[in-house]
């Protein structure tokens, strides 16, 4: 097989709060032989809430960072749900908007950059079973998880709006009924729990404004899985990580019941299929400990 | 569309039944039936209630998606009964089907709910436009097309009330007013023949205000009309710093703080995004910070590793910013 290379846009919470994914991508990407050229000029790509104070603003640095992507000719990856739906919609709306390209290049024409539309953008769990394939990834793996139920938590910004996310991907996913993420536990050797909550909101954009909102959707998501019997949630979004793992307490008190699970990044339970080093993946870095022997 | 040849297959359908008047818990009944590929949902809804139980209730009248008014939820998705094709819903679900009203907590009978709240909410918004104009005008009051764009299909919406009862926000708090209503404050904002003065701030200090939505794109989602209610939510959000009308609070702090960062970094300063956006509020945060420090997942300002040409960045929010705080 061709080696695989992308450029891979990291956002900022793969670099602070959730150090683990970042550790995990770099060691499952190892494990694949995709080599990620990590874009270090990025900047952040204003997670829907720049958008809503500058939205001109947001589609040039967006259209930046794809630019650089644009550079090394290569699929931009990105490892964020939120990150995947900010830069796809800029991506989208310039290549489907001449007159708003040509001004948002007139910006980036000030730096000696050009946006031009010719890098794919997609979030690494697509990039994963649409070039490696399930097929491939069910060869790979040395540890099957089949002693865990393994409750997928999709995250809203890799499934809605469908439109926009199935340009992105080979396979089309239902934002209704979606099967990536099930499909990759499966693949992984895992039992995946089916809930009413995997393709519902964790509620991570309105946690300053709307707290209690906020909670009430986390802890009603971990429920779900816990009445499903998940020994583990696992999720391709860091936001929604850190809903699911750090806010345990407020979403307990929210929905007045003890919630908690332990949550994996996708990253991280393929590489526990695949067999990498535990300390690789980042486990420490969890709140509610990972129970894997 | 598929081709002219018509298919049947059995499905069960599972039907929530309720009378607010006579039960006192609602029930599901099950009815199985051969659908053809040529049907959608309210052929369905029209066949339980002509061969199977004359007293089954549901609302519909154009039967053309320009109504309104047979919003149900199949499978727990929102969607207009006389548009929605049955093989499309095959296609997503198979065999089984669950068939409930829009919102369980507000019905009245079978598919029919009080939707007295939704009503209210699109009220509240001055659904309309507001302007002094003559009894007697010597002239069309016309706009032009570009005026019309303006408004992005907001204008489309039906009030078929799918995205309300979609939206998980409206779900949990009440006071929310929901994405139809915001998206119909947008459509008159965005008139200009409108002459409204305090629309735009009503709307955002209105229940919980603009801020509460959670961006889950579930609104967007399910419009038939294509309506878009959260882009309209954050074109409110735009105009209210364009037209300097944002009062300084967590979350416009919170929007703000983007940028802020961003001039500085170039990626973000989660910790410092949080103190900003929350002030003196940041008190309620520390026991989670100190757990999620105590476990290596917090970055103090001066190890944050920043964007590589960052003066590249510095200059674009110089020259590309429109908005005002
Ligand atoms: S699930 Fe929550 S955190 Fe994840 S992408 Fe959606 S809104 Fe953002
Ligand atoms: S995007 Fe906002 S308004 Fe739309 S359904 Fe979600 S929370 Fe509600
Ligand atoms: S915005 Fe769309 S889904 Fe919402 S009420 Fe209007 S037509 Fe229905
Ligand atoms: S019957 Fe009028 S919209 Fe469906």
């Amino acid at each position: 097989m061709k080696k695989l290379k992308y450029a891979l846009f990291t956002g900022c919470t793969a670099k602070q709060s959730t150090p683990e994914q970042m550790m995990s991508t770099m060691a499952v990407a190892e494990k694949l032989g995709i080599e990620l050229i990590e874009l270090t000029e990025a900047s952040c790509c204003g997670a829907s809430h720049l958008q809503d104070y500058d939205d001109f603003l947001s589609l040039v640095l967006n259209a930046r960072n794809i630019a650089y992507a644009e550079k090394h000719g290569l699929t931009m990856v990105t490892i964020c749900n939120t990150c995947q739906l900010n830069t796809a919609m800029t991506k989208h709306r310039l290549d489907n908007n001449a007159e708003l390209k040509a001004k948002v290049n007139e910006k980036l024409a000030e730096i000696g950059l050009e946006y031009k539309g010719t890098s794919k953008i997609t979030h690494f769990l697509y990039a994963i079973i649409d070039d490696i394939g399930l097929d491939k990834i069910k060869e790979m793996v040395v540890t099957p998880l089949s002693q865990f139920n393994i409750a997928p938590f999709y995250g809203c910004h890799n499934i809605r709006p469908s439109e926009l996310q199935n340009e992105s991907h080979d396979k089309a996913e239902s934002p209704y009924n979606p099967t990536s993420l099930d499909d990759l536990i499966i693949a992984c050797g895992g039992q995946n729990v089916d809930y009413d909550e995997k393709n519902k909101c964790c509620g991570f954009h309105a946690e300053l404004q709307a707290p209690k909102t906020a909670a009430t959707l986390t802890g009603n998501a971990i429920a779900g899985a816990m009445d499903g019997n998940a020994d583990w949630m696992v999720t391709p979004c860091p936001l929604c990580h850190l809903k699911l793992d750090t806010q345990t307490h407020h979403a307990s008190k929210a929905i007045g019941r003890e919630v908690a699970l332990p949550v994996l990044h996708m990253q991280q339970m393929l590489g526990l299929a695949l067999g990498c080093d535990q300390n690789a993946l980042g486990m420490k870095h969890h709140l509610t400990k990972v129970n894997f022997v | 569309m598929s081709t002219n040849k018509i298919t049947t297959q059995k499905v069960n359908f599972k039907v929530f039944r309720f009378n607010a008047d006579e039960d006192y818990l609602p029930y599901y009944e099950d009815y199985a039936m051969d659908v053809t590929s040529e049907e959608v949902v309210l052929d369905i809804l029209n066949r339980i209630k002509w061969d199977h139980d004359g007293s089954f209730s549901y609302r519909r009248s154009c039967r053309h998606g320009i109504c309104g008014a047979c919003a149900i939820k199949v499978n727990g998705r929102s969607t207009l009964a006389c548009k929605e094709s049955m093989t499309d819903m095959i296609e997503l679900w198979g065999d089984e089907m669950t068939i409930e009203p829009l919102s369980i907590k507000r019905a009245v009978k079978d598919m029919i709910i009080d939707k007295g709240d939704f009503w209210e909410k699109h009220d509240a918004v001055k659904p309309f436009v507001v302007d002094e104009i003559d009894e007697t005008p010597e002239t069309e009051n016309l706009l032009s097309p570009a005026e019309a764009d303006a408004l992005d299909d907001a204008d489309l919406c039906i009030q078929c009330g799918a995205c309300h009862y979609a939206c998980p926000v409206v779900e949990v708090n009440e006071e929310f007013m929901g994405p139809a209503a915001f998206a119909a404050a947008y459509r008159f904002e965005a008139d200009v023949r409108d002459g409204d003065k305090s629309r735009l701030i009503d709307v955002n200090q209105m229940g919980s205000g603009v801020w509460d939505c959670v961006k889950c794109y579930e609104c967007a989602q399910v419009c038939p009309k294509e309506v878009n209610p959260i882009e309209k939510i954050g074109k409110l959000h735009n105009m209210l710093f364009q037209q300097g009308k944002a009062e300084s609070n967590v979350a416009t702090r919170h929007a703000v703080g983007f940028e802020k960062s961003i001039k500085k970094n170039g990626v973000l300063d989660e910790g410092g995004l949080v103190l900003y956006s929350e002030m003196a509020g940041i008190v309620k945060h520390v026991p989670v910070a100190l757990k999620m420090f105590s476990k290596g997942k917090i970055t103090p300002p001066w190890s944050i590793t920043k964007s590589k040409n960052l003066d590249e960045i510095q200059k674009l929010v110089k020259s590309s910013t429109t908005a005002k705080f």
